[in-house]
């Protein structure tokens, strides 16, 4: 039954995907799928932090004024402050770890609502971003350059940067640790049910703290991506990225009240929402709002789904006085 | 019974004392639970069986007393704390996540991993090994909620004796399930029993009680009334412990023999499944009909399904001769079925607002929010109830909090009847109230229905109910067992009717042991 969702975008997205193939000369091809993953390396890495952040019944509003803050943080720690590429990424993904891990700990100790305390999140992490700087700062590091040249030539064309990989890496890499370790399971347990998952003695505080801290940590790590895929740091950049993350991890099956979900799902969900900029970027004449009002038709079509999926959970689990 | 009811001591409870602020709720209370044994807790509403859980699981903290486990002084402040202590306890809600795989609710927080990796296929396995002990094949890797809330119950029972537990305190474990998983549950203590296992069984049936346990042990108004063997015991004796009552002291003063008026209600068959078995009900006019039972039996799942609070799988309704569907309690008060539900602070009166207030709420609610009362009439309304109830203070203007229970009791009297009802239910409508305005209340029982109104009522105190009732209906384990009329209408009879006893115990046993294996 949890499975049906993901199989359901996954069948869209193919779908998609031929529809665009048809349609436009050129879109079947290894280099409309690399950019497709490199355009949208940073939000993938968003939406995997979002998942754990989802799954455990929970909602982080930060992330996208996280990554804006990351990507001032940088452009002027490499250049006017004079701060080693490496290093600077090192201060500002402890930086955003640390800011996940409070957020993670107000919500657990004071017993305080996710969606507010990662909105008052939102407003200083972007506040946060202005008072260093409000202009556009581009990046001239050697390093920079360096890391942006390194790609990888698949046959045909692609081409797969480093910012890519790690996006790929990071998916890899966390779909082990949520699905296959004991921390993922206690993720899910959380999303489940907080009471039953305490009476049956999971470390609810220790788990709480470090989903938002992996979302945080996620969250800078993407506006390294992003600061990459720029080459320039912007106190407005990531500006609603937060909803985009939100809308894929929905999109992707996982569901809103916890405890359901994949991260391949999730994955699914922000290459549907990159196919449909994709699209409008190969028409050419339409306008890209129109990326927004599909997304959206898409959102509210899915949870549509989900609802009818699970009012079919809800009533077979009322059958369940019945005589098995 | 099949397990020695002399083994080694297990868990020892003696002098446990309990109180909420002026209020104690537990008089030193004393326990022993031996391995091998299934012992009930039994008591009324208020007996202090689950402060008792509480207290010795570590929910709550205890005045004073001390608990044994293996002759062992533990003093848990966290249930995790008393399962540690080998002391588990499976409540009716299961506190498992139905999100997660049967296998994961089994072993979490304890998965088989290598380096860090949960091994799946590992635990898979075992959990598979550990359902088998207690008779289940299912499949481990699927959902928890895709099973059955019987199934659920026993991967919570699984998951407490796996985590070593010694004794298992098992909170109402049956309370949600039907006759059929109820079997297969009892199967599973009598098996953990036989392996050594000290349960301790809180229920409300006493057929699964005499169907399993070696002792029991009643509770009444936080006070240790006895344990004795279950064999020992008849059925009678067991529900006077537990009810405190002694036959002979009950005196009726009941003047029977009204005319009975004609037939307004008449429901056939009517049943909800895991709640009530099919009952037929006729209601007349002019007539008191009561319901009695013990706590659980049925009696407000009964007159619920009646006022169309729940839904009933199966069964008719007639109202004067005509079918009706009473589907909604918004159904019910559209033919002009009242209810005054058991629950009068949280279910029944509005404290902010005024006598009148809550008076003309029924009445506004039928004529919908489009068509509001004139106020003058209101006034009219609330004082002629006020004057005919004789409510104190006879002020429609106070707020209802601040009255007496009695004087609400009376004010949602006044609610209901102001809607000219047909049939009106009255769930428990003396509990909470001083004993003066007891006799008040019934008084007004037995005028109304002078009036040609039909009562159902459900209440706990038989001698009540004896006074009032023209016909009295007992209920036990959900089944509607006994019609008791005019001169049979008794304190003896009533008690008598609950305790009758029409299961065999090898009958059961065989049942169980086909259920067992269709559940699986």
């Amino acid at each position: 039954m949890s499975r049906l969702p993901v199989i359901v975008t996954t069948i869209v997205f193919l779908l998609g995907f031929a529809v665009c193939g048809l349609h436009f000369r050129h879109f079947a091809s290894t280099r409309v799928v690399a950019d497709l993953l490199t355009d949208n390396a940073y939000l993938g890495v968003l939406a995997v932090g979002m998942t754990f952040v989802i799954i455990s019944g929970g909602i982080d509003l930060s992330v996208g004024a996280v990554l804006g803050f990351t990507t001032v943080f940088l452009a002027l720690a490499i250049g006017p402050w004079g701060i080693p590429a490496p290093l600077a990424f090192v201060l500002v993904l402890a930086l955003s770890a640390g800011f996940g891990a409070a957020m993670g700990a107000l919500i657990q100790y004071l017993d305080m609502p996710p969606f507010i305390v990662t909105l008052a999140g939102l407003f200083l992490a972007r506040g946060g971003a202005f008072l260093l700087s409000t202009q556009s700062i581009p990046v001239n590091s050697p390093v920079y350059a360096a890391l942006v040249g390194f790609r990888l030539h698949i046959p045909s064309g692609g081409q797969i940067p480093l910012i890519t990989m790690v996006m790929l890496l990071v998916f890899v890499v966390c779909g082990v640790l949520l699905h296959f370790t004991r921390f993922g399971a206690n993720v899910y347990a959380l999303g489940g049910s907080r009471s039953s998952a305490t009476l049956m003695g999971i470390p609810v505080a220790r788990t709480t703290i470090r989903v938002y801290m992996l979302s945080s940590l996620l969250a800078g790590l993407s506006g390294i991506i992003f600061s990459l895929y720029t080459s320039s740091g912007y106190s407005l950049s990531g500006v609603g990225n937060e909803l985009d993350a939100i809308a894929a991890v929905v999109i992707g099956g996982t569901l809103l009240s916890g405890g359901v979900g994949t991260l391949f799902g999730s994955f699914v969900g922000v290459m549907i929402e990159g196919l449909i900029q994709t699209y409008i970027t190969f028409d050419g004449n339409l306008s890209s709002w129109w990326a927004k009002i599909v997304t959206g038709a898409l959102l509210f079509a899915f949870i549509a789904f989900q609802q009818i999926l699970s009012g079919g959970v809800l009533s077979s689990l009322r059958r369940t006085s019945a005589p098995a | 019974m099949n397990a020695s009811p002399n083994g080694e001591v297990l868990l020892e409870i003696s002098g446990l004392s309990k109180s909420f602020g002026a209020i104690q709720v537990l008089h030193e209370v004393g326990l022993v639970l031996r391995a091998g044994e299934i012992h009930a807790l039994l008591g009324e509403n208020g007996a202090g069986k689950s402060t008792l859980i509480k207290t010795v699981t570590g929910v709550q903290g205890r005045d004073a007393g001390t608990v044994r486990l293996c002759g062992q002084d533990i003093a848990p402040r966290t249930t995790e704390e008393a399962v540690a202590a080998g002391l588990a306890t499976v409540y009716q809600e299961v506190n498992l996540l139905p999100n997660l795989s049967v296998a994961q609710n089994l072993f979490l927080g304890r998965q088989p991993t290598r380096f860090g990796i949960v091994q799946g296929g590992v635990m898979r396995k075992r959990a598979s090994a550990l359902l088998r002990e207690f008779g289940l094949d299912i499949d481990p890797g699927r959902p928890l909620g895709s099973y059955s809330v019987a199934v659920q119950h026993i991967c919570a029972i699984a998951r407490a004796v796996d985590l070593s537990a010694r004794v298992l305190i098992l909170d109402e474990p049956t309370a949600s399930l039907d006759a059929h998983e109820v079997e297969v549950l009892l199967g599973v203590m009598r098996d953990l029993a036989a392996r050594g296992l000290a349960i301790l069984f809180v229920t409300h049936f006493l057929d699964q009680v005499y169907a399993v346990c070696d002792r029991i042990t009643v509770l009444r108004n936080g006070r240790l009334v006895g344990e004795r063997e279950t064999a020992a015991l008849p059925r009678m004796e067991l529900i006077h412990m537990m009810l405190g009552r002694a036959l002979e002291h009950s005196v009726s003063t009941r003047d029977a023999g009204r005319p009975r008026g004609d037939c307004i209600g008449a429901f056939r068959d009517m049943s909800r499944r895991g709640s009530i078995d099919p009952f037929d009900l006729d209601l007349h006019r002019g007539e008191v009909v009561g319901l009695a039972g013990l706590l659980g039996s049925g009696r407000t799942e009964t007159v619920r399904l009646v006022f169309g609070a729940d839904k009933a799988d199966s069964g008719t309704a007639q109202l004067d001769g005509k079918s009706t569907r009473l589907h909604s309690p918004r159904d019910a008060l559209r033919q002009r079925i009242g209810y005054c539900p058991e629950e009068r602070k949280t279910e029944g009166i509005v404290a902010e607002l005024t006598v009148r207030e809550n008076i003309i709420l029924a009445l506004q609610a039928r004529r919908g929010l489009w068509r509001p009362i004139p106020r003058r009439e209101q006034d009219a309304i609330a004082r002629r109830f006020i004057k005919a109830l004789d409510i104190r203070p006879p002020d429609p203007e106070r707020p209802i909090g601040l009255l007496s229970g009695g004087n609400q009791q009376k004010a949602l009297l006044a609610r209901w009847l102001a809607t000219e009802p047909r049939i009106l239910i009255l769930d428990e409508p003396t509990r909470g109230i001083d004993v003066g305005a007891h006799a008040e209340i019934i008084q007004l029982i037995r005028r109304l229905c002078e009036d040609g109104l039909a009562l159902l009522v459900v209440s706990s105190e038989l001698d009540e109910i004896v006074t009032y009732a023209d016909r009295v209906l007992v209920l036990r384990d959900r089944k509607q067992v006994a019609s008791l009329e005019g001169e049979s209408v008794t304190v003896s009879s009533i008690l008598a009717a609950i305790a009758s006893d029409d299961v065999a115990p090898k009958e059961q046993a065989a049942k169980e042991q086909v259920a067992r294996e269709e559940v699986a």
